[in-house]
């Protein structure tokens, strides 16, 4: 049974009934969650799972600490705040320690939508057979997932704060291979309507069946037209050194850069949960509503993001992007909006004499943490482009390049998309064409 | 447990299940940190559920709960069951699994000193002493400190009649300091990055490990880094050492001799492997002098991967992955071996928790050690680079082009370890790095490495492997590339 406003009241109440805490805080979530994975042309893997927590934080004479259960009957209620409270008194004081917020305001977000709630194992099935279907017209290999789900999320502190969201979520993602070839897509959203599953398997289709027989590439510096989701999968690595906490703490690459002209001048980023193509609930870990903040502007690094404790210690307001405490890690922008252009991935390639036309990346470390030297792998989908046309397919290559230096050299964009990866949290980011791209290595496939 | 169990078996079997298996899985966690000399992270959780997983009509389905009602176990079988009859839509045979036999048996993994018993006050006095001595140092600007417990407590039932209870506790501890200077972040990790050293045992882990003697070292390397050369261009004689060796078989042996990858289970996300079926017994995987092994027997030791039976119900066993450079087995469950006509799974299959279904994952795969000491190795390599402890990690979805970083390494000319280096890397293919392999040194510097966060699945299941490993050489391996422009 999923988490209503109410049921969390109600929880919360028991919560102060036994908590003896100088103040206490409760985070309560539901979670219902159903993925459908194939593979070989059949489902071989389909899940389903429903769960619900309590996690109770408690704050007694300048300690903190949380402790969390699944069980909700009394007993257990009663003990979990025993635990929250037992922990935060084995601990040194911490002077710095902030009171609860109080009561706060949040703007309305709509992200509920009944048919993602209601999608059935049957109609998942019947969707992922239509995949099937297409794979097999042309002789293909299918693999992927269909997925859907509801999640609650209340938070509650003694001082009278509230707040709750609940927001669906969809997922379809799509591999199909052929003869030493793939291709792949995918989309998430809180609508399944909005997943369009049968536009995903023919792109991966046709991406698969267009790099059959990929060639060697020697490796080096090209010109790229980068689609989304590598996009995406390359932007996930910097945005966690945009949180204020990272740069007190020097172990952002942000740090003593602040105000400097970081990237290009066609560079704008933003975080900004209200977007229509993001998602997530419009509070953070300690329920302070999150604000827009704008990071990049015309290349220069303007803004960070801030929770409660941070912004006291370097002199900010906050923004509303805290992690629950107690936490090592402060804050993160988690709603990323990048500003794109005009072009479309025909116009870039159009315009590349020779490069590398690439539709995901794969398995992206951090080489470097202050230059953000990502090293990783083409995957699905890599063309090698010549006189503005897609040529062929190319064995895939391994990279290692500068994210910072990547923003310098971006030419042309797209459009901004709600996108899915798999290294990163979505984001609204558009494709990319940038010049010298720096590949290390190939592979035999 | 049991009640929950039982009623859920015995309500899939009168569904119509034609196997049906379930676990009851109650996991305890507190996890502890501490960052610059404040107390980070203090909490404690814990989660008790339940898995079906039923085939029906020749097809699998799952569902999972927290809701031990009758009402919510009858609930959740029901779900399982009609998940099993929408698979069966898009199917292309029926599931077929590897004979197993009837168990009915208990075990609980050796813990000498419960690390729930240690007063919380006595581990974060032991961890801000340990941050005091990283800070000591100049220009160690972050110092962090953890130290992680788990307690799982599991029961497995299956209508082949097995009853299987399981109690494991697992520890980890380190620390890192990180130095921020010029336009530069080093970071030194002990006794490993990424959370340290992790083994199913007890806090005796923390005491063994010596956090505190440690820490001047750790912290003084840390902040030399700025100073010290950048690891050349080239291609050079390369010594790992042992926990970044225990890493490279995890990402270059352990993943692709899952079975379920080979067989295209993962293709769309974690991947496929290059060891495809006509390599079993064929391919020359290593030198000759490499022998690894897939052991979750707790003879092997106190590893991630240790267990008397995997989530199936399959006893652990010790399986021979590359004897004398040959490849001789993957990593099985009791589908995958039934596919590929092997007579039973090797008890591979885990689950993360009571809400995962099983897949099949690494038990404790370790390079089996050859002879003599670090010092005797480095004596014996004329030119060349020692690495230790990484720092970053790739590698493709074939698992063959790899690329490793470490946090620090050292050149060595003339048998002498020499001057430090820093921001180290090196790469290559997995067979033709393996093949490179010259030497191996002895069981006295083999440890068993705990790997607590490998990822796999779709949902997204986290699982601690194990990888024992003494440092060993490899030869006109390239290296510096990660830097190279």
């Amino acid at each position: 049974m999923m988490l209503t406003r109410e049921r969390a009241k109600d929880i919360f109440r028991k919560v102060l009934k036994y908590s003896t805490a100088d103040e206490t805080e409760a985070f309560i979530t539901s979670a219902s969650h159903s993925l459908t994975r194939f593979a070989n042309n059949s489902i071989h893997q389909n899940v389903a799972e429903e769960g619900m927590s309590l996690s109770v934080r408690a704050v007694v004479e300048q300690r903190t600490a949380r402790a969390s259960t699944n069980k909700l009957d009394e007993s257990s209620i009663r003990q979990v705040c025993e635990a929250a409270l037992a922990l935060a008194r084995l601990q040194p004081p911490n002077p710095e320690l902030l009171r609860m917020p109080g009561p706060q305001m949040y703007r309305a977000v709509d992200r509920f939508h009944s048919e993602s709630a209601e999608l059935s194992p049957q109609a998942r099935a019947e969707t992922v057979r239509a995949a099937v279907e297409r794979a097999e017209k042309d002789g293909l290999t299918a693999a992927g997932v269909y997925s859907n789900g509801v999640s609650v999320t209340a938070l509650f502190n003694s001082r009278g704060l509230e707040a709750f969201h609940e927001e669906t979520s969809a997922e379809f993602s799509i591999t199909m291979m052929k003869d030493g070839s793939s291709g792949w897509a995918k989309k998430t959203s809180p609508s399944c309507v909005e997943l369009e599953p049968e536009v995903l398997a023919d792109r991966a289709a046709r991406k698969a069946l267009e790099s059959q027989q990929p060639k060697d590439i020697e490796p080096g510096k090209y010109a790229v037209v980068l689609e989304p989701a590598a996009v995406l999968d390359l932007l996930g690595f910097l945005f966690f050194d945009f949180g204020g906490l990272s740069v007190y703490e020097r172990r952002s690459c942000l740090t003593d850069r602040i105000g400097q002209k970081l990237f290009g001048e066609n560079i704008n980023v933003r975080d900004d949960v209200y977007h229509p193509l993001q998602a997530g609930p419009p509070f953070d870990g300690e329920g302070i509503p999150r604000q827009r903040v704008n990071l990049v502007e015309r290349g220069v690094v303007k803004n960070l993001v801030y929770a409660r404790a941070t912004a006291r210690k370097m002199g900010k307001k906050p923004t509303g992007h805290g992690f629950p405490l107690p936490n090592e890690y402060g804050e993160a922008p988690m709603n990323i909006v990048m500003d794109g252009g005009k072009s479309s991935i025909d116009d870039m390639v159009r315009s590349t004499s020779r490069g590398l036309l690439v539709t995901r990346l794969w398995y992206i470390r951090e080489v470097d943490p202050y230059q953000k030297i990502l090293t990783g792998m083409t995957r699905d989908g890599t063309f090698w482009i010549e006189d503005g046309e897609v040529r062929h397919g190319v064995k895939n290559l391994r990279f290692n390049q500068s994210v910072i230096e990547m923003l310098n050299q971006v030419e042309m964009m797209g459009p901004p998309q709600r996108t899915a990866g798999e290294e990163s949290f979505e984001m609204v980011v558009p494709a990319m064409k940038v010049k010298d791209f720096n590949f290390s290595s190939s592979t035999t496939y | 447990m049991k009640e929950y169990g039982v009623l859920a078996l015995d309500a899939a079997t009168s569904q119509g299940a034609v196997y049906a298996d379930v676990r009851v899985m109650d996991i305890r966690q507190r996890y502890l940190s501490t960052k610059n000399g404040e107390t980070a992270q203090v909490r404690e959780s814990e989660s008790l559920g339940l898995g079906v997983r039923v085939i029906v009509n020749g097809a699998w389905g799952f569902a999972a709960t927290d809701d031990l009602s009758r009402q919510g176990v009858l609930g959740c079988v029901l779900k399982a069951i009609e998940i099993a009859k929408a698979s069966a839509l898009v199917k292309k045979k029926d599931i077929r699994l590897a004979p197993e036999r009837k168990i009915v048996d208990q075990w609980e993994a050796p813990c000498r000193i419960d690390p729930f018993s240690v007063p919380v006050s006595s581990c974060i006095d032991l961890m801000l002493k340990v941050d005091a001595e990283l800070r000591k140092v100049k220009n160690v600007t972050l110092a962090e400190v953890s130290l992680d417990f788990n307690h799982i407590d599991q029961l497995f039932l299956s209508n082949l009649g097995s009853e299987i209870r399981q109690i494991k506790t697992q520890t980890g501890a380190g620390f890192v300091a990180t130095s921020f200077a010029g336009n530069e972040i080093q970071r030194r990790s002990y006794p490993n990055s990424f959370g340290g050293q992790y083994q199913t045992k007890g806090y005796e882990l923390v005491e063994e490990l010596d956090l505190l003697g440690n820490a001047p070292r750790i912290a003084e390397e840390a902040a030399a880094l700025h100073a010290c050369d950048q690891c050349p261009v080239g291609e050079t004689d390369v010594i790992l050492g042992s926990s970044q060796l225990g890493l490279q078989i995890h990402e270059s042996i352990g993943h692709p001799i899952e079975l379920d990858r080979v067989l295209g289970a993962e293709a769309n996300y974690a991947g496929m492997s290059f060891l495809t079926l006509d390599k079993l017994g064929h391919l020359k995987y290593a030198a000759d002098i490499v022998n690894v092994v897939a052991d979750a027997t707790p003879a092997h030791g106190p590893g991630l991967g240790t267990f008397a039976y995997d989530d199936e119900g399959v006893p652990a066993q010790n399986t021979p992955i590359i004897k004398d450079g040959l490849f001789t087995g993957y990593l099985t469950s009791r589908e995958t071996a039934a596919e590929i006509g092997q007579e039973r799974s090797n008890g591979c299959m885990r689950a993360e928790g009571w809400n995962r279904i099983p897949l099949i994952r690494m038990t404790n795969v370790s390079l089996l050690p050859g002879k003599g000491r670090l010092e005797d190795l480095i004596a014996d390599t004329d030119d060349g680079i020692y690495m230790e402890t990484n720092r970053s990690w790739s590698i493709d979805d074939r698992r063959y082009n790899f690329q490793f970083g470490t946090e620090i390494g050292w050149e060595i000319k003339h048998g002498k370890r020499t001057r430090m280096l820093k921001n180290p890397s090196y790469g290559g293919i997995t067979t033709e790095f393996w093949n490179s392999c010259d030497a191996i040194c002895g069981p006295e510097e083999w440890t068993l490495w705990g790997t607590p966060n490998c990822g796999k699945g779709q949902p997204m299941q986290t699982m601690g492997t194990g990888h024992g490993a003494s440092p060993a050489r490899f030869r006109k391996v390239r290296v510096g590339m990660a830097y190279s422009k």
